[in-house]
């Protein structure tokens, strides 16, 4: 622990429990004693409600385990059953359902405030490495529970994500057979893909013990992004930040509570109340609205790489895509060295704040590319001319047509006489995978330009030199001057 | 920081209006809409009428039933609190007039004596049967179509209840640049605008023992509000309940906030 421990044992109970398993005095001193600065804001209540979010998907998780099947013929029946018979089986349902997208909600606003207050900085490294864990880990518990309910979403996102595997040279193929349990996503994939989704939650609790671990040895990072000088920084975790971590998940609970009650299908996809269908692909296959950004850096890559001027392809589109996906999150682990400013708040950080507002952008645009069809046109200059051009009487002559099929139909028929040539003008398209191809850029551009460049050529507005002083002048710096 | 805010809200406004104007250059089909009614069911205090649920019972039995199944719904659901409203008897009475599979006897006999399996009236702790023995012979009975189980219909497509009730109500001949497929109808509420089914209801298709005039606006209204309850048979409740807990959250809120702000009174934060 990182501070003195203050625990007293009051009755002879607590004395001879302390001697032998001093578990209350890890409460104490971890979630009551614990010395955290005065000066975080209600984006740091987000924690408390992670973990929040967590107990409530496993308590509603292993309930519904109890009343599900996880065999391929009768699964989507027997959430069918959960929702009619099974007493308060809709409920439980609609509220880990609606739980997946909440989880994420909070996760992502956790992530973007740890990024925006330079959480991930030294010395809390570890910390955020462990949080990107935990990330991943929730992605892939998502995806595996997404397919249990065996609708046609379930089916295919099964489908096209361990699809994924495939792209990796030589080993690929039998990688994803593995995964899947035979040739094609089946009752083999259901039956895994069920105990997997009971085991990682499990998992994901071993690590975010690790996660608060880490985060009692370096104690919080707090809206300065100073660190605590002393006691008069700092104030006991509880009652303070207790009960305002109380009140801010009353406030969260009543989002979560609105969409389970009043909207409890609006995140996901109608598709999945059609039972699955191997033989019927739906019209677009996407995934839950958490997953759309990874999902756009996945397809927007359409070019192979290769050495120029030649046929030779050294990497082809599909595996620059499952790169381009690994690495997007990859480049999360390596934040810590890859942002060289020592200022960890924005609040000082004049030529950094503007980026952080544009990634967000960046990242809520690629979740909009992920929802749309790729092929979707965004502009359109001119119309696709489809010509037939030939030559009467020494006088050169051009025929357009609506349709390339109209077209050489007509090309057909003429070339009894003349000899005519087919000449495509085709209108100049911006589309969804273009832009795709923009915001993953973009994406890339943040972690690997932006945050090594600025950290350098910035300079920082001058900081409050504690907690304290912060606390005292306000918490907000001077207004800068216009830029 | 307002100034990237501002640059954001005016590339967003910008592509907006980028993809509207494609959406209208396609083309889009008709979007589905409510009855000028509105439904029952939607908004807060959402709700079935019981009178509409039993009505729209009645089209389904009459018309829909002939193609299409209810697989996840069984004859005691129409006695469920929040349902259709039958009494026990009631549902008793509807359950003899299906037959399901019985046998073997207690030869171990299989197929009556006509050599057809045993079958028996429907009690109420059955599902509704299908009007197919399997997937091929709907498809043999139906053009090659499959009529969708009608359990889930509202919940499994965008926008459900409009949806349906569009769907049901615009049926229309086809615009004479329109090549129609074989057997398909044209109504413009149906993805690609060509569908295998029929026009299912016309003014008079059921007869309402209530008096109520079976128009084909009254009929689609009727039978959506029954598929939606089908398919959400408990909203009733959820939404009576959703009441009580946002009145629990809010008041649980007043009272944190205000133990936030007598907690921290002496600190400086």
């Amino acid at each position: 622990m990182a501070h003195e421990s203050t625990y007293q044992p009051k009755s002879g109970f607590e004395r001879w429990l302390d001697a032998r398993l001093p578990v209350m005095r890890l409460m104490h001193d971890s979630f009551s004693a614990f010395p955290t600065p005065k000066n975080l804001n209600y984006w740091w209540t987000f924690g408390g409600i992670l973990t929040f979010c967590l107990v409530v998907q496993i308590v509603t998780g292993i309930t519904l385990a109890m009343h599900y099947t996880s065999d391929a013929s009768i699964a989507f029946g027997s959430v069918e059953h959960i929702m009619r018979d099974v007493n308060f089986g809709w409920l439980i349902r609609y509220i880990h359902a609606v739980g997946s997208s909440m989880f994420f909600l909070a996760v992502y606003i956790h992530i973007f405030r740890g990024l925006y207050y330079g959480s991930y900085k030294e010395p809390r490294e570890l910390l955020w490495m462990l949080g990107v864990i935990i990330f991943i880990l929730m992605m892939a518990t998502a995806f595996l529970g997404y397919v249990l309910p065996w609708g046609q979403m379930s089916f295919w996102a099964a489908t096209v994500i361990t699809n994924i595997f495939t792209a990796i040279p030589v080993i690929g193929t039998p990688i994803q057979e593995w995964l899947v349990g035979g040739f094609a996503v089946g009752n083999p994939t259901l039956t895994r893909f069920f105990s997997l989704h009971y085991l990682l939650p499990f998992v994901i609790f071993g690590v975010v013990l690790l996660h608060v671990w880490a985060l009692h040895v370096t104690g919080n990072n707090n809206p300065a992004g100073i660190e605590v000088k002393g006691p008069q920084d700092t104030i006991p975790f509880n009652p303070y930040y207790t009960v305002k971590d109380a009140f801010a998940l009353v406030l969260f609970l009543l989002v979560y509570m609105a969409f389970v009650f009043y909207a409890p299908n609006a995140l996901g996809h109608p598709d999945n109340y059609i039972p699955a269908d191997p033989l019927v692909t739906p019209a677009h296959i996407v995934p839950e609205w958490y997953l759309l950004p990874y999902y756009a850096i996945l397809r927007s890559i359409t070019f192979d790489i290769g050495i120029p001027f030649t046929d030779i392809v050294l990497i082809e589109a599909k595996l620059l895509g499952v790169i381009a996906l690994a690495a997007s999150i990859i480049v999360l682990f390596l934040l810590p060295w890859l942002d060289t400013s020592k200022v960890k708040s924005l609040r000082y950080r004049p030529m950094m704040k503007p980026f952080f507002f544009l990634f967000i952008v960046v990242c809520v645009g690629l979740g909009w590319v992920g929802a749309e069809s790729p092929d979707k046109v965004l502009i359109q200059i001119g119309e696709d001319q489809y010509r037939a051009e030939y030559v009467v009487e020494g006088e050169p002559v051009a025929q357009v047509f609506p349709t390339a099929d109209d077209r050489d139909a007509f090309i057909e028929m003429l070339n009894e006489d003349v000899e005519a040539s087919a000449v495509d003008a085709l209108a100049f398209r911006f589309q969804m995978v273009h832009l795709g191809l923009i915001l993953t850029v973009a994406y890339f551009a943040h972690f690997l330009l932006v945050l090594p460049i600025v950290g350098v050529i910035e300079t920082p507005r001058s900081r409050p030199a504690s907690i304290e002083e912060a606390v005292l002048k306000g918490a907000k710096p001077a207004p800068a001057p216009a830029e | 920081m307002s100034l990237t805010i501002r640059t954001g809200t005016i590339i967003g406004a910008f592509v907006m209006a980028l993809n509207a104007g494609a959406a209208m250059a396609a083309g889009e089909a008709e979007r589905p809409h409510a009855p000028q009614e509105g439904w029952s069911f939607s908004g807060i205090f959402g709700h079935y009428e019981e009178t509409t649920l039993q009505r729209g019972f009645l089209v389904y039995e009459s018309v829909c039933a002939g193609c299409h199944a209810l697989e996840y719904v069984a004859f005691r659901n129409l006695a469920d609190p929040g349902g259709p409203g039958f009494t026990l008897d009631q549902v008793r009475a509807i359950a003899a007039n299906y037959r399901v599979p019985a046998g073997p006897d207690e030869f171990g006999d299989t197929l009556d004596e006509n050599g057809l399996p045993f079958v028996r009236p429907a009690i109420p702790a059955n599902y509704f049967p299908s009007p197919y023995d399997n997937e091929q012979q709907a498809r043999a009975r139906n053009w090659g179509a499959l009529p969708p189980d009608l359990s889930l219909i509202t919940k499994a497509r965008v926008n459900g209840a409009n949806y349906l009730y569009s769907l049901l109500t615009g049926y229309e001949d086809a615009p004479e640049y329109v090549e129609m497929g074989e057997n398909m109808n044209y109504n413009p509420f149906f993805p690609g605008q060509q569908i295998a089914m029929v026009q299912p209801l016309y003014e008079g298709s059921v007869e309402y023992p209530d008096g109520t005039e079976a128009t084909v606006e009254q009929m689609a209204y009727d039978v959506t509000n029954f598929l939606m309850w089908t398919a959400e048979p408990k909203l009733e409740k959820r939404k009576r309940m959703g009441f009580q807990v946002m009145a629990f959250l809010f008041v649980l809120a007043a009272l944190l906030y205000w133990s936030y702000r007598q907690v921290w009174r002496d600190v400086d934060h």
